[in-house]
């Protein structure tokens, strides 16, 4: 991996100007992914807070060919864009080496597009799916989604007066995504920047479907202040909430050892979207979460052991 | 030299595919329009073309594959009916609005609910406002031959096109018709080459952004632009086509229609039966005549007006009912264009042949029966009718 010095040099392909909240992780990740791919990439886009503050007709912020054609259909999309290389290619009409990416948010990737995203990683084309999850559909103003943690408050998991946010736990996707058996999945967060930037050139070295689940803080949604996003995004690893890990070829690797397990509950304290169960009464709800966490973990290294 | 061969409307639109050998094909299988699929999947199979073929996990799917292959500047196709089409739905407008050249072969089947597999309007009646052209077919022949045109109509007004058939009428039914060989429909399509594509990575382009109160409009207002001067080209091809093949397209067909006192208006199939009824009646003395519309999107206002100003009674067919208490989508809008005539002719809608049901020789007969009446009278005692059910 390049320092970041280095990097530094390197041309921005996501200019600055767009419009996305200060300290929204959304646009941190997109440089990382972008100067991490030393190449060529075509990028896709579902309907979502990257989409809409990064493209307000006429600007663009994006410096690379994008294409976002709806919310729940990013990957189809993409795989079109890199069906259609392949057929040109093979007739001559195009002799660059091109990767394509495909983005959603996590409405986009676990709820409305998990069909396209399934069908397209089945299929096998020479495509990365990035999901960037920030728990909920932010662009439409904080609704629950499947990736939204239990007990979050949103607009339609909100905290009342019997009901404390949402009750379910999120699902798990990326393992949706290791059950498809395709190439290369890993989880990421933009906190660490050297990981994840090494994980998007695995995933565009390798011949075939990768998918990287990106943790992206969102500090309206999650009740923050912007300037604690990188550290909001390292708690979640060292929490254990969001493990940084890869499977290759079915093999699972930590990708960043945790040298000292934090609270869960230290780290929702943090947030407002969780402010209404530090009222107590509800201490049980907190202790299953931490208990989830920890079982999930346990299994997680179950897994890594060789 | 032209072949002549007998087909089913689906094995025509497939072998206007195979000739076409577009660069992309994404779909999902449905009746009646699967065969068009599992015949262009073979084609594949058996290396008689290159075309990368993706069939994919659903039409929703289908079209946004189709939407970012053709936005990366590949020549792109699809097949689709009734339930797919709707589930489409969302993207055909995405399609239409981001200017992609994606050619469709649409089978007409009714949509549920209740479920039926047969022929009705409703599906392609549906996207009729999508901003796609549409062209329906009589017949076989006229599949294959929208298909071959249909690339090239797409490609010049950069507006997707679908090209429908008749289910089970057409699809499934066996006609002897000509074919053009396979080199004069590589050269009647060419070459496409985009303006701007994704994959022109030195000229990074930004497709599908978000377009406020301040752009939307005017952007919007050229797509409409695009729809509202296609007639033209769309006909100026049907000319050059007709120099390759001998045979005429224009907007619509005129069939005994220049002295008709009384005349049918029907999209497809039906009117093959109509000109069976209309020469008998002109045996008889009886001034008959139709008008069968090809291009149904952009809609011909003033060339339907000139064709039938002068007929005394029409009788529009649909074979989709609007929904809204005013008869089916065609007949609305040739009344309407018929406003702004001094003298206009008495119009009549018949709804007809709703989940496949068979529109015989008979029923038209009986509307021929009707307009008479109309015509000698001047008098409209039921202007909406529902033709052949029982009430
Ligand atoms: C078919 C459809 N349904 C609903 C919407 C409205 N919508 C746009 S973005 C969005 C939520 C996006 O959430 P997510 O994918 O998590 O991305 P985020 O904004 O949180 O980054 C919704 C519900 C839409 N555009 N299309
Ligand atoms: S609402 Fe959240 S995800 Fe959306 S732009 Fe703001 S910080 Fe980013
Ligand atoms: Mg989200």
């Amino acid at each position: 991996m390049a320092s970041l010095k280095e990097l530094s040099k390197k041309q921005e392909l996501l200019s600055s100007g767009h419009r996305a909240c200060a300290g929204c992780a959304h646009p941190i990740a997109i440089r990382q992914i972008l100067m991490a791919a030393n190449m060529p990439v075509v990028i896709g886009c579902a309907t979502g807070c990257l989409e809409v503050t990064t493209t307000i007709f006429p600007y663009t912020a994006w410096k690379v060919p994008f294409i976002h054609s709806a919310f729940e259909n990013s990957a189809a999309t993409v795989s079109g864009v890199e069906t259609a290389y392949r057929a040109l290619k093979k007739r001559g009409k195009v002799d660059k080496d091109i990767k394509f990416i495909a983005l959603g948010g996590d409405g986009g990737t676990y709820d409305i597009g998990f069909q396209s995203l399934s069908g397209a990683m089945e299929r096998g084309h020479n495509m990365i799916y990035i999901c960037l999850d920030n728990g909920a559909y932010m662009n439409t103003g904080i609704q629950r989604s499947s990736a939204t943690p239990r007990g979050a408050h949103t607009t339609t998991s909100p905290a009342g007066k019997v009901i404390l946010g949402k009750r379910e736990f999120k699902k798990d996707m990326t393992a949706c995504m290791i059950a498809h058996n395709i190439p290369y999945v890993a989880q990421a967060v933009p906190s660490m920047w050297n990981d994840l930037m090494a994980k998007v050139q695995k995933a565009i070295a390798t011949d075939g479907p990768a998918f990287i689940n990106i943790l992206t803080p969102c500090r309206l949604g999650w009740g923050y202040p912007p300037e604690d996003t990188i550290e909001i995004g390292k708690e979640a690893i060292t929490a254990c909430y969001w493990p940084l890990y890869e499977v290759e070829d079915g093999k699972y690797k930590i990708t960043h050892k945790i040298k000292e397990k934090t609270s869960v509950i230290d780290w929702m304290k943090k947030q407002v979207r969780f402010k209404h169960l530090f009222k107590s009464g509800n201490e049980g709800i907190l202790a299953e979460i931490q208990a989830r966490v920890d079982q999930d973990w346990e299994k997680l290294q179950g897994l890594c052991v060789v | 030299m032209a072949k002549k061969v007998a087909m089913t409307g689906n094995e025509a639109m497939a072998e206007a595919m195979r000739q076409i050998n577009p660069d992309v094909v994404a779909v999902y299988p449905i009746t009646p329009a699967t065969e068009i699929v599992q015949i262009f999947a073979s084609f594949v199979a058996d290396g008689l073309v290159d075309a990368e073929f993706i069939a994919t996990e659903s039409e929703h799917s289908a079209m946004s594959v189709c939407i970012g292959s053709a936005a990366a500047g590949a020549r792109t196709m699809t097949s689709t009916s009734s339930q797919g089409l709707a589930l489409m739905w969302e993207m055909l407008y995405i399609a239409s609005g981001l200017r992609l050249p994606i050619v469709m072969a649409e089978v007409n089947r009714t949509l549920s609910s209740p479920i039926n597999i047969h022929c009705d309007h409703s599906d392609t009646m549906g996207a009729r406002d999508s901003g796609w052209i549409q062209i329906f077919s009589e017949n076989a022949q006229e599949a294959y031959d929208n298909m071959i045109q249909a690339v090239r109509i797409a490609e010049k007004t950069l507006l997707p096109i679908m090209v429908t058939t008749d289910g089970f009428i057409i699809s499934h039914g066996m006609e002897t018709m000509e074919l053009l060989n396979d080199d004069e429909v590589k050269g009647f399509v060419g070459e496409y080459t985009p303006q701007h594509t994704l994959l022109d990575v030195e000229h990074p382009i930004t497709v599908g952004a978000i377009d406020f109160t301040d752009y939307f409009f005017e952007h919007k207002r050229q797509q409409i632009e695009a729809m509202n001067t296609a007639l033209p080209h769309i006909v100026e091809i049907g000319r050059e086509f007709a120099k390759v093949s001998g045979r005429d397209y224009d907007f619509a067909e005129r069939y005994r229609l220049i002295d008709a006192e009384i005349a049918i208006v029907v999209l497809g199939s039906t009117a093959g039966t109509a000109k069976v009824v209309i020469d008998e009646l002109r045996e008889k003395g009886i001034k008959a005549g139709l008008l069968k519309i090809r291009v149904f999107r952009p809609f011909p206002e003033k060339e339907i007006v000139d064709a039938l100003r002068n007929v005394k009674a029409i009788a529009v067919m649909d074979r989709s009912d609007g929904g809204n208490g005013m008869g089916g989508p065609v007949f609305e809008e040739i009344r309407s264009a018929m406003y702004y005539l001094p003298i206009r002719p008495l119009v009549v809608n018949y709804i007809y042949g709703l989940g496949g049901r068979d529109t015989d020789i008979e029923l038209i007969e009986g509307v021929y029966k009707d307009l008479q009446e109309i015509a000698a009278t001047t008098n409209i005692e039921q202007p909406i009718k529902y033709l052949g059910v029982r009430e």
